[in-house]
């Protein structure tokens, strides 16, 4: 079964690393963008058959930091 | 004193942080490498040191707070035995759940490697026994992620409660509320991005951190 989990940092904590990829889009030339937030995504493969909640608590106990990040399981077709 | 200080891969100040304990208590203490699952019996310090443990993968300190060491290390914090994380071991300390919120990229996304003041907080704790309350201390940072968040009830309550041990007098990484280091509620496990075992004699260039060392041998002695 294959995953994707997309980890983003919460609303409101800083992202310096956007606000560096946000200005390097505006020397580029592109006007009009107003936020870049930059995340992680993980694509794992795991067995038939595993659990939600064994996703979630891999998420929660390693894949996202949650006092910083949020996260979201996709399953691929 | 019975000092353990942990090893991990890309931990680069272990044997500094070592050769302070060493100089300031007179006994040497046990390096404790990560795959480990125990302390040695009857330690009273635990110290994790400053580095890149694996390479800062994921996010800093993230591995290590799940290595096999880190069990042994919860449980003498819940003992109340000291631990004290220094730069990439607060960092590490937060990943594992022992002290709150996180550490991320500093504002500025430089990295930050000089010498920077630091104001003592009202910690009661051992780490800053050796220390005035108010008072101005020098010692180097060398971190790019030494940008302190929490929310602001977490903010609001380790202030109130007197755990924040050393804030920075100027601004450095945009941590906040200037936040340099702070302890758990017990005040045995202090995670700090300066590192105080960098100034330990006249040679280093000041003896600040010197002080944070001899407060906890005396604490403990």
């Amino acid at each position: 079964m294959k995953l994707r989990i997309v980890v983003t940092l919460k609303p409101g904590v800083l992202d310096p690393q956007g606000k560096a990829i946000e200005h390097a889009l505006g020397g580029l030339g592109f006007d009009g963008v107003e936020s870049v937030r930059a995340g992680k995504i993980f694509e794992l493969e795991v067995a038939e058959g595993t659990s939600d909640a064994a996703i979630d608590d891999m998420c929660r106990r390693l894949l996202a930091n949650t006092v910083i990040e949020n996260y979201r399981v996709e399953r691929a077709a | 004193m019975k000092a353990a200080v942990l090893v991990f891969p890309g931990s680069n100040c272990d044997r500094d942080l070592a050769t302070a304990i060493r100089d300031v208590t007179g006994s040497t203490p046990q390096m404790v490498w990560h795959a480990d699952s125990e302390l040695p019996a009857g330690v009273d310090l635990v110290a994790v040191p400053g580095g890149f443990s694996y390479g800062d993968y994921l996010r800093c300190g993230a591995i290590s707070a799940r290595a096999p060491i880190m069990g042994a290390v919860k449980e003498a914090a819940e003992r109340g035995v000291p631990v004290l994380g220094v730069c990439n071991g607060f960092q590490i300390l937060t990943e594992a759940g022992l002290l709150p919120g996180a550490l991320i990229r500093n504002a500025g996304l430089d990295f930050v490697c000089r010498d920077v003041a630091l104001t003592v907080g009202e910690s009661r704790s051992a780490f800053t026994s050796g220390y005035t309350p108010g008072e101005t201390i020098a010692v180097p940072v060398a971190h790019h992620d030494g940008n302190y968040v929490a929310d602001a009830e977490t903010l609001d309550r380790l202030e109130g409660d007197g755990r924040v041990a050393f804030r920075y007098a100027a601004d450095v990484n945009g941590s906040a509320r200037a936040i340099a280091g702070i302890t758990n509620e017990r005040g045995n496990v202090l995670g700090m991005m300066p590192h105080p075992e960098r100034r330990i004699e006249a040679a280093h260039g000041g003896t600040d951190g010197r002080r944070l060392f001899e407060g906890l041998l005396a604490a403990v002695a």
